[in-house]
């Protein structure tokens, strides 16, 4: 019953996309003015009926209705309820039917609140966001209905992959399509912009809390993911450049650089046609994204439900609507009136320079990530990894952090280096202190080491911004960028000094035997059988203590066994000082009863993702500074309308007591 | 002072972004529609098949133990479940391949006796033996990640392929291929 409601809203809410579109489309032709009135309200109740539905699937596999073919396919009675929620988005269908709710969500949001773009636009974006919506409706309607029925009902559920039954990776997929999907209304905006060609500071401020808040989601859901890769898989890595990371990254890049591109198009008007086109990539690069991991067109090794229908039917989208954004992008861009021009030693010319080595970085991630396809079609097979990646993406990122660093200090429209060339001698020295430190150290990587020395003068650089302001009166915004900022810094120090100063260990060692990786001293205890909820595990009791005379901790690492579906996973235990983590992992037993055991000590891990929560944190300040002032304004005139309605209202009076 | 910067891109450039993303719908293309090579490489593949003893499953056969299968002919062996769903899907593809004349021997991983029988009633049942795997540590030692797989073992006990989920209609004359190959 549950799921008939579910799937009877999911096809009133196609319904209403299509209404949307046809009503938009009408509108904007002049055919039907009066139909442009019921655009925005049935965004808002389209996105209603996507909730709905995604809540009555959420209902079925919480109560594991396993006459549903996805929950049976997906789910089993025994797992623990917060996984048996999670595990609605831990498949295909229930995944894409996350993706449109959450798109029709953002675009009712959108037609409710947006006032300030002029009504054509505003009906272009609308009709475009519904235009898009249709496509993946109707792929979740034709192609992988969640709520299909199976009969016979079985007798129990096939289960969720052991990996994913985890609280991190729970909440993961949600906030990354959060961030997906937040850039489906920048992309609408693109679109409408380029339709009624009014591309100009009004759009790129309409578009830029969408840009900001998706720019969020994504920083916390990479952050996030790699921090589950790392404790998760148990391999030591925190990024693997695997298909599905670098899925998520891209979106990233693109959305960083439209994040800069937009707010110049806001306060300068430079830069139009630039920005509406990252505006129609960082969404496409959402969209291939999803494509590449779903379709398992890269990922073939376990994708049990690879079905090349569905492959072609999301291509059949990404062509329609990324295709369809990129020629009208062709066709307008031309015709969109030139911006403000800008020195290129400027604020403007920084972004510029910045946007480009990011776009460049794009490129590297989207071909190495494709490659192994290119050669698959030419009869070999190759996969890329970091040789690749970490030095061509050092290649642009490296004259990128130098920019990063200097440009933040730059005027808009034309500066000179020499005007700000004083303040940089203290990063600048810094950097130069970093390399010799590296240097003199001995046996570190050129990455590792300018990572090092870069993390150093952009950590000063970043915060030189304040210098000379008040403090209390510093807008939002610009605490927002310094937070962010400095967050680089942070990130890439932990990086670098992760990959400069880890020590692993691999040893065999039998229960009261004692080893040592690093500062620390470990001795293994006892190896003992646990039991939890759906698995079976054996637990390693390791007594470690940093240096000769540190407190004595214990670490518990687990090999764990599930039962449903059956499968090995090896929980990591971790110990976290102020200056690095303990990694432990426990492998097999061998036949003398002696247990392997996996040590890494990793000096300034964690920075890498207290790096990544500050930037978005520092998202998080810049949003709710624009959000503050976009009120400000809107009360502000809302107070001119009305004090002026006040005075019509007197004079009448007054005109008519004089007769 | 630096020259003024010319915000507007040329002609060409403004054709790149859709070209490039042509190039990249092609590649894909090719990609989507050329037939998948889904195999995993198991580590075991050529090589003999780790000994195993399992009991009957069912009483009305023996059970399945690694001698039986390195008995001179080519078998199938086939990891299934009465709780697996993709096993009801390729059931009827092993009917076939057991109609043709394939020694097929299942090892049913976590399951009971009457939903066992049930699953067989509803389905067919294709195998000579059945052993009952029910802590699935027979299915980890042969390499298998989830259920169904099916192995095609040689008449040595030598592990010639392995085939990862369901048998789908158009995988049984390669199949059948794999286990002439595997009887020369």
């Amino acid at each position: 019953m549950i799921a008939e409601l579910g799937l009877a809203a999911l096809w009133m809410a196609a319904a209403l996309a299509g209404l949307q579109l046809l009503a938009g489309i009408l509108a904007l032709t002049g055919r039907g003015a009066s139909l442009g009135g019921i655009v925005r309200p049935v965004a808002a109740v389209q996105g209603v009926l996507a909730l709905i539905a995604f809540l009555c699937l959420i209902a079925v596999f919480a109560t594991t209705d396993l006459s549903m073919k996805l929950v049976a396919m997906n789910s089993h009675s025994l797992k623990p309820l917060i996984f048996k929620v999670a595990g609605t988005w831990g498949n295909h269908e229930g995944s894409m039917l996350l993706w449109v709710t959450v798109m029709s969500l953002a675009g009712g949001f959108v037609a409710l609140v947006e006032r300030r773009l002029p009504e054509p636009t505003m009906l272009a974006t609308l009709a475009g966001q519904a235009f898009v919506s249709l496509g993946f409706y109707a792929f979740l309607l034709i192609a992988s209905n969640p709520f299909d029925r199976l009969s016979p009902v079985p007798e129990e559920g096939n289960g969720l992959n052991p990996l994913l039954q985890d609280l991190g990776l729970a909440f993961h997929p949600p906030t990354l399509y959060l961030g997906y999907v937040g850039l489906s209304v920048a992309f609408s905006f693109a679109i409408g912009a380029l339709v009624t060609r009014q591309v100009g500071p009004a759009f790129a401020r309409a578009m830029r809390p969408w840009v900001l808040g998706a720019w969020i989601f994504l920083t916390l859901g990479i952050t996030a993911g790699s921090y589950w890769a790392y404790y998760e898989l148990g391999w030591g890595g925190w990024w693997f450049w695997d298909p599905v990371e670098n899925a998520s990254l891209m979106p990233w890049l693109a959305a960083t650089a439209l994040l800069h591109s937009v707010s110049v198009l806001a306060s300068r008007d430079a830069l139009r046609a630039w920005t509406v086109m990252l505006g129609v990539v960082a969404f496409s690069m959402s969209m291939i994204g999803t494509f590449l991991v779903r379709s398992g067109i890269l990922t073939s090794v376990h994708a049990f439900a690879v079905d090349p229908q569905r492959g072609s039917f999301i291509l059949a989208l990404l062509a329609i609507n990324i295709g369809g954004a990129l020629t009208l992008f062709a066709l307008r861009a031309g015709t969109v009136t030139e911006g403000e021009r800008f020195a290129l030693v400027s604020r403007e010319g920084a972004l510029v320079f910045n946007n480009v080595m990011l776009s460049a970085i794009l490129g590297i991630v989207l071909f190495g990530t494709l490659y192994p396809l290119v050669a698959e079609t030419m009869g070999a097979k190759v996969s890329v990894g970091p040789p690749y990646f970490n030095p061509m993406g050092a290649l642009f990122a490296v004259p990128m952090l130098v920019i990063l660093a200097v440009g933040p200090m730059l005027r808009w429209r034309r500066d000179s280096f020499a005007r700000v060339g004083r303040s940089l001698v203290i990063p600048a020295m810094l950097v130069a202190a970093g390399i010799i430190a590296m240097v003199v150290v001995g046996g570190v990587g050129l990455l590792p080491t300018l990572g090092f020395a870069l993390a150093l003068g952009l950590g000063w650089a970043s915060v030189l911004p304040l210098k000379g302001r008040n403090l209390r009166r510093t807008p939002l915004p610009i605490w927002g960028m310094v937070l962010a900022h400095f967050g680089i810094a942070v990130s890439l120090f932990g990086m670098s000094c992760e990959s400069a100063f880890s020590v692993e260990k691999l040893v065999a060692v039998k229960a009261g035997d004692a080893t040592a990786v690093g500062p620390w001293q470990i001795k293994l205890d006892a190896v003992e059988p646990m039991a939890g909820p759906n698995w079976t595990a054996l637990e390693a009791r390791l007594l470690v203590r940093y240096g000769d005379y540190g407190k004595v901790t214990q670490l518990d690492p687990q090999s764990r066994s599930f039962w449903a579906p059956p499968q090995q996973t090896s929980e990591s235990a971790l110990l976290t000082r102020w200056n690095g983590q303990l990694y432990a992992v426990l492998g097999g037993e061998a036949d003398d009863g002696r247990w392997q055991l996996r040590l890494w000590w990793k000096p300034f891990v964690p920075l890498i993702w207290l790096g990544g929560v500050l930037i978005a944190l520092g998202g998080v300040l810049a949003l709710l500074g624009r959000v503050a002032s976009d009120l400000r304004h809107i009360f502000a005139r809302e107070k001119i309308a009305y004090r002026r309605g006040r005075m019509a209202d007197l004079q009448r009076a007054q005109e008519g007591e004089e007769p | 002072m630096s020259p003024p910067v010319r915000t507007k891109a040329p002609a060409w450039a403004i054709w790149l972004p859709l070209g490039l993303f042509l190039a990249f719908a092609a590649l894909v293309t090719i990609g989507l529609f050329r037939p998948a090579d889904r195999t995993v490489a198991s580590t075991l593949i050529g090589k003999p098949m780790p000994a195993f003893a399992l009991p009957p499953a069912l009483p009305d056969r023996p059970g399945l133990g690694s001698a039986d299968i390195a008995s001179g002919k080519p078998h199938l062996v086939n990891i299934f479940a009465s709780w697996c769903i993709p096993c009801r899907v390729e059931a009827p593809q092993l009917r076939a391949l057991a109609g043709a004349g394939v020694p097929i021997v299942g090892i049913s991983v976590r399951d009971s006796t009457e939903a066992l029988t049930g699953f067989l009633k509803e389905n067919g049942d294709p195998y000579q033996r059945i052993g009952a795997d029910d802590d699935g540590k027979v299915q980890l030692a042969l390499g298998s990640s989830g259920v169904p797989e099916t192995y095609v073992i040689d008449g040595r006990g030598v592990i010639r392929y392995q085939h990862i989920g369901e048998i789908r209609p158009e995988h049984v004359a390669m199949i059948l291929a794999k286990l002439q190959e595997a009887s020369q």
